[in-house]
């Protein structure tokens, strides 16, 4: 049963977290964006994005446990893909999005940072970003604008 | 992970046969990147063109490569696909690593370097 008034989900996936679900997950998910005709700067940012979403899942959300819900949904209004992230984990820190900030490269090579890109990439790239604590689930929500979405 | 090494010019050349560094195999690239390199010439060049993604774990690992070797070797990163080009330049990392356009350019410049 579909309804006119809302749109329903282009692409919907669910999958236990883990390193190698995430992977399956980003596979299905550009063979999608790239077959629906979406710019591949595009497609590779959506995957970028996606990646340290799911990412931060997997490590922080469930902390590795690797048996954790998730739940992925895609829609279009106009010229905008919206992409919702639900899981069922740990809240975010404080009950909102980490701060985009790119770690201190400017130390010598012993203090390099190996990590705290993922954030700074999400915030980077996607158009709208938003964080939810709702019944007890995290829902993260952001947009890419796209004007060749479907057209092939 | 799959990394190839290979000599010459006394430049140790890896090649990176896999299509992803990425949180599953972010530790095991770390690892094998020590095996290929611990012994071999200080310069090395990092041959990407497999690799066709790169999320923050698997950046996060290319750095910790580097930093396991000390100051003795120096990791170079050559042919970066188009996704993992854009994720060095906005994270900056392409001003921690001199970054070639292709092979051909990254063994070339050994001369003029």
């Amino acid at each position: 049963m579909t309804s006119p008034l809302r749109p329903d989900p282009l692409f919907s996936k669910q999958f236990c977290a883990s390193d190698a679900a995430v992977r399956i997950l980003l596979a299905e998910l550009r063979k999608w964006l790239t077959n629906s005709g979406l710019d591949e700067d595009i497609c590779g940012s959506v995957e970028i994005v996606m990646a340290e979403a799911l990412n931060n899942i997997v490590e922080h959300a469930y902390s590795g446990a690797g048996k954790g819900l998730v739940d992925v949904s895609v829609t279009q209004q106009t010229a905008q893909l919206s992409f919702t992230i639900r899981d069922e984990g740990q809240p975010m820190p404080d009950l909102r999005l980490p701060d985009n900030q790119l770690p201190d490269a400017n130390g010598p090579l012993a203090d390099l940072p190996e990590g705290g890109f993922g954030w700074f990439l999400i915030h980077h790239l996607t158009h709208q970003l938003s964080y939810e604590r709702q019944d007890d689930q995290n829902l993260l929500c952001f947009t890419f604008t796209t004007n060749n979405f479907g057209k092939t | 992970m799959d990394l190839h090494s290979a000599v010459e010019n006394d430049t140790n050349i890896i090649t990176v046969n896999a299509k992803r560094i990425d949180a599953g195999v972010a530790i095991q690239f770390k690892d094998a990147m020590r095996a290929s390199a611990v012994d071999g010439p200080a310069r090395v060049i990092l041959d990407m063109s497999q690799v066709a993604f790169v999320d923050s774990s698997g950046l996060g690992a290319i750095v910790a490569a580097m930093k396991q070797l000390g100051g003795g070797h120096k990791i170079e990163l050559a042919a970066l696909t188009p996704d993992v080009d854009k994720v060095f330049r906005l994270t900056r990392m392409d001003s921690i690593f001199v970054i070639h356009s292709d092979m051909e350019q990254a063994t070339s410049s050994r001369r003029a370097g």
